[in-house]
């Protein structure tokens, strides 16, 4: 007899990924979890349409009661303010753009659930709601993209290694949204028609700035727009409130559309530029992981998708050292935001990725 | 069948007790209030249910405030004595130990310009009478401590602190919830002015409680309506309930020999639980070594967090907890243990075991063989270090 843990949000998808588990379980327990990942609001504040509310817990409890499996709360308060908050805000304190989602899953729902669940609740593996196959073949287990192209997370994923993804299930892997929404109000599930969750679990109306002044005391210095020429066109309110591809917010009239192409830490300076401008063929990444523990070679063809949902393109990988890449793409890539995920494909697989560095870096 | 230790969050249900509600809730469904034979059928049965509780703690039937719980009753208490004394004074005592029911609806009080003191503990969580005394003022109207604490077990000196508060104004009120299964509750010996009572910490139904409110005290109602309970507290009374509230007590304090001989079974039982917690490494025992609920064992444990634990010890069929059920939700340390000066860190790692009468020896191997059993897997896993950081 074997131990799952179902990570519940409260949210459709991880409530059909338990459903499932819980009908096929056989011989196996299945016991829902939900992650406190941050501490409950005073009454009258709603947070609603975040996947770690009060309400959410709400739900993926009824969920667990209807599937009858056992539910707990696996408080990560703590882990997530340090691992996901922090991590967000330094990001922008760094010129970078933040990944709060793949840090989520990569600490909070891999790492902590991974280790302190299982050993909490003696279980061996560890599924989600994620959209994402896997597939154990020539002796090792490979990360594929989900069956419905739509909705495939593997770009979240990317960071998970052997030893995870062989703890790992993905019951949701081979279905496509329209389905799990069926066989959720076929189960009946309070969860069936919840829209999907858009905001930032802990940026409640999307307004990062408060938390920048909040947690690291960042208020903000005024500071120079430049063009690629190095010509002062206007005036920012402090670099750490820009991220690479932003358009809106600028205050810059140039006559046509300007985005912001570099954030600048050292002199507190935005770079802009026109559409033609911010679009590059080589980049450096940085920070690599790669699913097999290791690239397949010094030098490779892959797809490289750059942003959630931004279509692939092909590319020549580099390695240069043991956790850095070159990508030269075979076209022109829009905005390769510094801080966000670079993520390597070949075919359906995911072999891995890592992180966009600064130019200046 | 899972094995209880969680009689201090909810005593079950005995089996008399439900076959004396049930008539209430069947044939005898009338409300009290009516003057039909329906409704005077139900009143025969609150009436029969506060007299064998006001005969069970030394006092008049009037004297009995039946309420939805300990928590109201605490409320009740607290807010009820304060708003209605405001005429001598605006200024409350009580501990740093007491239930939350207490500690908020004090609060409350305190935003309303109150003056509160609130005392401290010794590392076992008693409070000293000396400190009561000296904390009383003119302008005290209510001295509020419980009879014993509901995660540690620890009693406090209520008789000694009665006997002060007797020289004064003030109205002595002591929480009773915890503790009214095994020993005798005398509000006379403990000069207690009001008692705050609940009917499923001793094998009686959720959802109903009572207030012992000595004649001639003072009391601002704290619900509007109706004029039932003396005015009290309005609202239909919940009469299946009080009456399952009365067979309670009654099968509990019948008779005094079988109450002793089964404390003094459970005492024993707790000593063994404890002597094979304490050969664990890194358990200490919280709470009064001796002067403790015979029914209470709490420890905390090193390298763990406690609600990992009891959902570790739920999967392998043994119900506990960790602290007070009322405040697990939360992800603070116990606030008790805090007073105590038991070091934050620490406090996480607390697990309270609450025996009743279905507990047998076997039961306590069994906890100890599942704590065997989930101790090392839950303590390896703190010890680890978090993967090679990237950030994200």
């Amino acid at each position: 007899m074997s131990r799952v843990v179902a990570a519940m949000s409260g949210g459709v998808d991880s409530s059909v990924a338990a459903a499932l588990l819980a009908q096929q379980r056989g011989e196996d327990e299945v016991i829902g979890v939900w992650m406190r990942t941050h501490a409950d609001l005073p009454e009258g504040y709603e947070l609603s349409r975040s996947c770690c509310s009060p309400d959410a817990a709400d739900d993926a409890r009824r969920v667990a009661q209807l599937i009858d499996i056992p539910f707990f709360t696996l408080n990560v308060e703590r882990e997530f303010g340090e691992r996901v908050i922090d991590t967000f805000v330094d990001a922008y304190l760094d010129g970078a753009t933040p990944n709060p989602c793949q840090a989520c899953n990569q600490y909070i729902k891999f790492d902590e659930l991974l280790h302190r669940g299982l050993a909490a609740y003696g279980a061996d593996a560890v599924a989600t709601g994620h959209y994402a196959r896997l597939e154990h073949r020539d002796g090792r287990w490979r990360l594929l993209r989900a069956a419905d192209a739509d909705k495939d997370q593997t770009y979240f994923l990317w960071v998970l290694d052997q030893d995870q993804l062989s703890r790992t299930r993905f019951p949701l892997g081979d279905l496509t949204k329209p389905e799990v929404r069926k066989i959720a109000s076929e189960l009946r599930l309070p969860t069936a028609d919840k829209p999907e969750s858009q905001e930032i679990c802990f940026v409640p109306l999307g307004d990062y700035r408060a938390l920048l002044e909040e947690r690291r005391g960042y208020a903000g210095d005024p500071g120079p727009i430049i063009d690629v020429d190095g010509t002062r066109v206007g005036t920012h309110t402090g670099y750490a409130h820009y991220t690479v591809g932003q358009r809106h917010g600028l205050g810059v009239a140039l006559g046509e559309a300007v985005y912001v192409r570099e954030v600048l830490p050292s002199t507190n300076t935005l770079v802009i530029g026109r559409r033609d401008e911010i679009a590059q063929r080589t980049f450096t990444v940085h920070d690599a992981r790669f699913t097999a523990g290791e690239p397949p070679r010094e030098r490779f063809d892959a797809s490289v998708r750059i942003r959630h949902r931004a279509p692939d393109v092909a590319a020549e990988i580099t390695m240069v050292g043991r956790d850095r890449f070159l990508v030269e793409t075979a076209e022109p890539v829009w905005a390769p935001a510094p801080g966000q995920a670079a993520v390597l494909y070949d075919g359906a697989e995911c072999l891995g990725g890592g992180r966009i560095a600064r130019s200046d870096a | 069948m899972a094995i209880y230790l969680d009689h201090a969050a909810t005593s079950p249900l005995r089996p008399p007790v439900l076959e004396a509600m049930l008539p209430y809730l069947t044939e005898h469904a009338g409300n009290p209030s009516s003057l039909h034979g329906s409704g005077r059928r139900a009143r025969q049965g609150v009436d029969e249910a506060r007299e064998a509780i006001a005969q069970v703690i030394g006092a008049q039937p009037r004297e009995i405030v039946f309420t939805g719980g300990g928590t109201e009753a605490d409320n009740l208490a607290v807010k009820g004595v304060g708003w209605a004394a405001t005429g001598r004074g605006r200024h409350v005592i009580t501990t740093a130990v007491e239930h939350k029911a207490i500690l908020n609806s004090v609060a409350i009080l305190q935003r309303s310009g109150f003056e509160v003191t609130v005392l401290p503990v010794d590392r076992y969580g008693r409070v000293d009478p000396v400190d009561v005394a000296a904390a009383l003022t003119e302008r005290t109207t209510l001295v509020s401590v419980m009879a014993a604490n509901n995660e540690v077990g620890t009693r406090q000196p209520i008789a000694a602190i009665g006997e002060i508060v007797r020289g004064h104004a003030a109205r002595f009120h002591v929480d009773a919830v915890q503790g009214a299964a095994h020993e005798p509750i005398d509000v006379n010996a403990w000069q207690a002015d009001l008692v705050s009572l609940s009917a499923h910490k001793l094998g009686g139904p959720q959802g109903v409680g009572a207030l012992f409110v000595r004649r001639g005290t003072q009391l601002l109602p704290q619900l509007q309506g109706g004029s039932q309970e003396r005015q009290r507290r309005a609202g239909t009374e919940n009469v299946a309930g009080i009456v399952g509230f009365g067979a309670a007590f009654r099968l509990v304090h019948a008779d005094p020999n079988a109450r002793s001989a089964e404390a003094n079974r459970l005492k024993s039982l707790c000593v063994r639980l404890r002597d094979g917690l304490l050969a664990f490494e890194g358990v200490t025992l919280t709470g009064h070594p001796e002067d403790r609920l015979p029914n209470n064992l709490s420890v905390v444990i090193e390298g763990v967090e406690g609600g990992d634990l009891v959902a570790a010890l739920d999967l392998e069929g043994v119900e506990t907890s960790t602290g007070s059920a009322c405040t697990s939700g939360s992800t603070e340390p116990s606030h008790v243990l805090l007073a105590m000066g038991i070091d934050s860190h620490l406090a996480h790692g607390s697990l309270r075991l609450t025996l009743g009468p279905e507990t047998s020896e076997a039961d306590m191997d069994a906890m100890l063989a599942a704590l065997q059993l989930v101790l090392p897997r839950l303590r390896a896993v703190r010890g680890l270090q978090p993967k090679a950081a990237v950030p994200a």
